[in-house]
């Protein structure tokens, strides 16, 4: 894969957007790659968490913003728990969410779900999915 | 011994199973709970944006109901809601200018938060006040010869700063299963994610995990598994229709709370138990076990 790093893509407000939200440092990021060894979501991911870290670094917004991955991530934490350099990775994830909720771009269009859908799924499942999910 | 009561949303409907066999269990360790007043829910998930202060309302609304009833601590069961609460208490507590703020936008109510309710999760009262070899004390159906794998999920344990045990290797239900005769196995997904509010919008994703985490207790010998998150419950058990679409080969297992195995060890009455909420029937293996 060929990718472009630039100057520009670095210094994009979205990087320190992102360290405000998340309140993480993401230059202290060595790429060991724990966090997505522990990962459980990873099979179901196109962008790894440590891949994430680093695009979030280089200024990668779009990529980040149309992968998968970020609406795969449950914050199960097993990343945080896990990172030698106290990275909050699912923090991360969370604000990259947040950018593009803030925008009124929900990932979950609740009126769509079906009453089979909504079934017998417990309240918790579908206020946390609403949380985490719509805007 | 007695102790304010916050239940949460799920506790009162698909895991009214949770609740009964916790409160009847309590009863018979003589432990006297009540009920909060007007509590709302605690939002679920806690907040993860820097920002995001609106949504620790929620929560520290509940720790001001537990003020009002002159009480300074709380006990929860779902794992959901005792990770939402104590984690936005330690926000507050760590963070004096937030919490002004979130006192000021609840300017209506007539108590102040600061900072000093405990949240408790039912296990910790049992582990470390009420002690577990009381508890096999107080045993009149030791759940002899049943071998239960223990999964706790995520929110028990993580982050490490307010889980209740080790963040990689946990051992308080075990050794609760231990106590009330159980032979608990040990799995490597025990603390696995069974991928959460994905089972609104990604029930196969769910399916996935259920399979993996199953097959795997199974794999140790396990016969049922027990838990105390209504979240993981509902994706363990009730899943596990979509998780035989999709691996026809699955053998279906029954899942517990261990609060219900706890109850019927210390005698509780059936109906408490409320093993009709389940998806796959937990009621053969228990009989086979000779404890219905």
């Amino acid at each position: 894969m060929r990718i472009n790093i630039s100057k520009r893509k670095i210094k994009d407000p979205f990087v320190a957007k992102v360290e405000e939200l998340s309140g993480q440092n993401l230059l202290a990021c060595y790429q060991c790659g724990k966090c997505s060894a522990g990962c459980p979501a990873v099979s179901e991911m196109d962008i790894l968490p440590n891949q994430i870290i680093r695009y979030a670094q280089l200024g990668f917004k779009d990529e980040l913003m149309r992968s998968k991955s970020i609406w795969i991530c449950a914050s199960c934490f097993t990343c945080n728990a896990r990172c030698p350099k106290g990275i909050n990775i699912a923090e991360v994830i969370e604000a990259i969410r947040q950018i593009l909720l803030r925008k009124r771009k929900d990932h979950l269009k609740v009126e769509k779900l079906s009453d089979a859908d909504k079934g017998d799924v417990p309240p918790i499942a579908i206020i946390s999915s609403m949380r985490k999910f719509t805007s | 011994m007695k102790i304010s009561y916050y239940p949460g949303c799920t506790l009162k409907n698909n895991a009214k199973n949770f609740e009964d066999s916790a409160l009847c269990s309590l009863k018979q360790l003589e432990v006297e709970t009540e009920e909060l007043d007007r509590w709302n829910c605690c939002g679920t998930v806690f907040s993860l944006a820097t920002d995001d202060l609106i949504h620790h309302v929620a929560p520290i609304r509940n720790l001001i109901r537990v003020k009002e009833t002159n009480t300074n601590r709380v006990m929860t069961l779902c794992a959901m809601c005792f990770n939402t609460l104590k984690r936005a208490n330690e926000r507050v507590k760590s963070d004096p200018e937030s919490l002004d703020k979130i006192n000021e936008f609840m300017y209506r109510e007539q108590v102040k938060y600061e900072g000093d309710v405990k949240v408790l999760h039912l296990l910790e009262l049992l582990r470390d006040e009420i002690k577990f070899e009381n508890i096999a004390k107080k045993v009149v159906k030791p759940l002899k010869n049943l071998k239960i794998a223990n999964y706790y999920g995520c929110l028990l344990v993580r982050p490490k700063e307010i889980g209740l045990d080790d963040v990689e290797n946990p051992t308080v239900l075990e050794n609760l299963m231990t106590a009330l005769g159980a032979d608990p196995i040990d799995f490597p997904y025990k603390t696995e994610c069974c991928a959460s509010y994905q089972t609104v919008d990604k029930p196969e994703n769910v399916a996935d995990r259920t399979y993996q985490i199953l097959t795997s207790a199974q794999s140790q010998g396990a016969e049922l598994v027990s838990l105390s998150c209504p979240l993981c419950a509902f994706n363990l058990d009730h899943r596990q229709k979509e998780t035989v679409k999709k691996y026809p080969e699955f053998k279906n297992m029954p899942i517990l709370y261990f609060t219900q195995l706890m109850a019927l060890a210390l005698g509780c009455p059936e109906e408490d138990l409320r093993l009709d909420l389940h998806y796959i029937d937990p009621k053969p293996i228990l009989r086979k076990k000779g404890l219905l």
